[in-house]
């Protein structure tokens, strides 16, 4: 007998994605994400190499690799984190309008609450932006079989589908029953290839196209398994529960909830049902993991109608992630008792590890740039971020990733110099090639500085793709190679190492890289032999 | 077994989701349904971390447990257990390994700590690194806990044992023994 599966929500949409006949996944890492392609490489190891799973460069090639083999023919999953669409918004709103052959699933994991992230931007903006449906399972189980229903919508519509969660539910683990797998579909042609040229001509009979089958779109969400309208006999106050918000609301009653419901996992949504249901109660209760999307709907542009709650006229709070305790509170429950936050309890942020290369990075640029003071490193993403955190307090700025070069130019440009750049490897090939074809071109007098542990550390040590070839790489997109230079941060290499920051910081009125190299000190320390826990 | 719901604090990389993971693989083999909500990414770097279990033979709805109804919180470290505090039932169990790792220069006094703990009147309060150093193994701190909620909330014994020898199978005997040894210590510390 084989046992139930405990699966993440991320799994279970890895899962789902598999058992629909995927022929590859595309992701970049980030958290909440991660673990989706995470799940279908250990697949793959176990059940041998059936599918295309490698890391790309960063989410917009994912999403384009992605369309490419869709329009060859195959199912494809493709997995980002909410800010991982911005990277990828190009190709997803384009995709909208090419469609597809196979069926293309691009699934985001939202971070509200910004756990791991710099915003809580909400995706399911983004598909309607698109004029795409949008899935948003509300748990585990759901998670795997709406994935299943995305690659058929993807097909049957002729869209890319937007599968849309949040943290919770990615790296919530439940159990999960699988149905029987699909086959793998054939390579196959495109029906018509030229509707995947967009020259204007072709573009503005797709995208009229895309917008006369929204009414399709529109009665398959009217007619999804994963929506609902529970009947509830207290019709003063109805509850709409979308996505993981319908648990919080069963949560609550502890049994059958006595309003009506209706239950959210696919969009777009009928108008007339958002209207019926908000005639037939007195009030209405929205309940959703992040921006007031529907609420914002059902307000509509006369302005607040006092009948709706939710963010928007704070019965639950307008920022952060649902808990059961918001939810518990808005629906005018009581909570137990519980314990006061105790006075002696002092904040714990995360911190590089002991050992870790970049905090011999980071006192060798503090002391290189002691002569100048604070207010001149411009950094990036990645692990190194914690740099910005006592003792360090080395870097300031992080926005998005890549943008320590580009930041760093258009500072110098400003006449702002010194100008640092501090990039990771993995950030560095996602995104920091292009702005160092800028400083390039234009001999930029700024500094970068690649800090290269060899993979994706923060979000757990994936494979960093140009590991090895760095100085190939920067010498390749013009950079002089007198002024690539590669030093070891170590504490015995101190010295040497601010000798080096200093000699291209101060030194070199153009443009140079520095490539501060040591494994990171989590890979090494599962690749020693013989660890034990 | 019946419905559990059940909080557990530590600091990030201390391995507080092996924990949880083998008391959800002992509900799953009784058959129970589970959610269990882990934090993944950056609060792993050494910051603080929380995980939420909720076993029970009827639906599970939320992932995470409202604060006020835990039958069991579990502390890896002793200000993080006083964190997570506030999901404590009324009536329920605090756990907590005493041994302090420092977040800065402000982290109080361990014995502040302690005193702050023993205020919930049914606290399980181990020097589990040491527990589990005489069992054998000074990583199995956290199977030290583990035995002690396993004890408190009458997990069935011989499942547990047989998910934590599953678990350490691969890296030898000697483990899977020096695990399961700070496990019945655990057990025993917690047990009336
Ligand atoms: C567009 C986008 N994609 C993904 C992420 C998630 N993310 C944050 S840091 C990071 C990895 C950075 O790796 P690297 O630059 O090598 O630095 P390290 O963490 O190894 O120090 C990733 C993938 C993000 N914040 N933004």
């Amino acid at each position: 007998m084989t046992s139930p599966l405990l699966l993440l929500g991320d799994e279970a949409i890895a899962r789902g994605a598999i058992d629909a006949g995927i022929s590859g996944c595309y992701a970049y890492p980030g958290t909440p994400s991660t673990e989706i392609l995470e799940f279908i490489q250990g697949w793959q190891a176990k059940h041998g190499d059936i599918l295309h799973s490698e890391w790309s460069a960063n989410e917009k090639t994912a999403m384009e690799e992605a369309l490419g083999m869709s329009y060859a023919g195959r199912r494809v999953l493709v997995c980002m984190k909410h800010v991982g669409l911005n990277v990828a918004a190009d190709g997803f709103m384009n995709a909208a309008v090419t469609g597809v052959n196979g069926g293309l699933v691009i699934v985001v994991a939202d971070d509200p609450s910004m756990h791991s992230s710099q915003n809580e931007q909400d995706s399911r903006y983004y598909a309607k932006f698109a004029l795409v449906p949008c899935l948003e399972p509300a748990n585990q189980q759901e998670a795997y079989e709406i994935t299943r229903l995305g690659f058929e919508l993807s097909e049957r519509l002729n869209v890319p589908v937007m599968l849309r969660l949040t943290t919770r539910l990615a790296h919530s683990r439940a159990n999960v029953r699988t149905a029987a797998p699909l086959p793998q579909r054939p390579v196959q042609m495109p029906d018509n290839a030229r509707r995947f040229v967009l020259l204007p001509g072709i573009a503005r009979r797709n995208y009229a196209a895309l917008v006369a089958r929204q009414p399709e779109m529109i009665r398959a969400a009217a007619e999804s398994p994963f929506n609902a309208l529970l009947p509830g006999a207290d019709r003063t106050l109805g509850i709409l529960a979308a996505g993981i918000g319908f648990n919080y609301l069963n949560e609550s009653f502890g049994g059958p909830c006595p309003h009506p419901v209706l239950k959210l996992s696919q969009y777009p949504l009928p108008p007339e049902l958002l209207k019926s249901f908000l005639e037939s109660c007195d009030e209405v209760l929205v309940l959703e993991d992040g921006y007031p999307l529907l609420e914002e709907a059902l307000h509509g542009p006369a302005g607040l109608n006092p009948r709706i709650h939710g963010r928007i006229d704070g019965r639950l709070p307008r920022t952060g992630e649902l808990t059961p305790e918001h939810v518990a509170k808005a629906l005018g429950r009581t909570l137990p008792p519980s314990a006061e936050p105790s006075p002696l309890l002092r904040q714990r942020p995360p911190r590089m590890c002991d050992g870790c290369p970049h905090i011999d990075a980071y006192k060798a640029l503090l002391e290189a740039l002691a002569e100048t003071g604070p207010g001149h490193v411009f950094a990036d993403i990645g692990c190194y971020t914690l740099g910005a955190l006592p003792p360090f307090e080395a870097i300031n700025s992080c926005v998005d990733m890549g943008a320590s070069i580009s930041m760093a130019k258009g500072a110098a440009d400003a006449g702002f110099l010194p100008a640092v750049a501090v990039i990771g490897d993995s950030t560095f090939t996602h995104s920091g090639l292009t702005p160092l074809l800028d400083a390039v071109y234009a001999d930029s007098p700024i500094t970068v500085f690649i800090l290269d542990n060899g993979t994706t550390g923060m979000t757990g040590g994936q494979t960093s793709l140009a590991t090895g070839r760095l100085e190939q790489v920067c010498a390749g997109l013009g950079v002089a190679p007198e002024h690539i230079r590669t030093i070891t941060p170590l504490p015995k290499q101190h010295a040497e190492n601010v000798r080096v920051l200093k000699e291209e910081i101060y030194g070199h009125a153009g443009l140079s890289v520095i490539i501060a190299r040591r494994e990171c000190i989590q890979t090494a320390r599962l690749k020693t032999p013989g660890r034990k826990t | 077994m019946k419905k559990i719901d059940l909080v557990l604090g530590g600091v990030g990389g201390q391995g507080i989701l092996t924990i949880a993971g083998v008391i959800a693989q002992t509900a799953l083999r009784a058959g129970l349904n589970v959610k269990q909500s882990e934090v993944h990414g950056m609060a792993q770097r050494g910051g603080a971390v929380e995980a939420h279990l909720r076993l029970s033979p009827e639906t599970v709805w939320s992932d995470l447990v409202p604060t006020g109804t835990a039958a069991v919180v579990c502390g890896m470290e002793p200000m993080e257990a006083l964190r997570q505090r506030h999901y404590l039932a009324p009536g329920g169990c605090l756990v907590a390994s005493t041994d302090p790792i420092p977040s800065g220069a402000d982290y109080p006094p361990v014995a502040d700590l302690i005193a702050e703990l023993r205020k919930t009147p049914d606290a399980v309060l181990l020097p589990a690194a040491e527990m589990a150093r005489i069992a054998g193994n000074a990583r199995a701190a956290n199977m030290v806990l583990l035995g002690a909620v396993a004890a408190r909330l009458k997990l069935p014994e011989a499942t547990v044992r047989a998910v934590i020898a599953d678990l350490f199978k691969s890296k030898g005997d000697d483990v899977v023994e020096a695990n399961l040894k700070a496990f019945a210590a655990g057990q025993d510390a917690a047990s009336y």
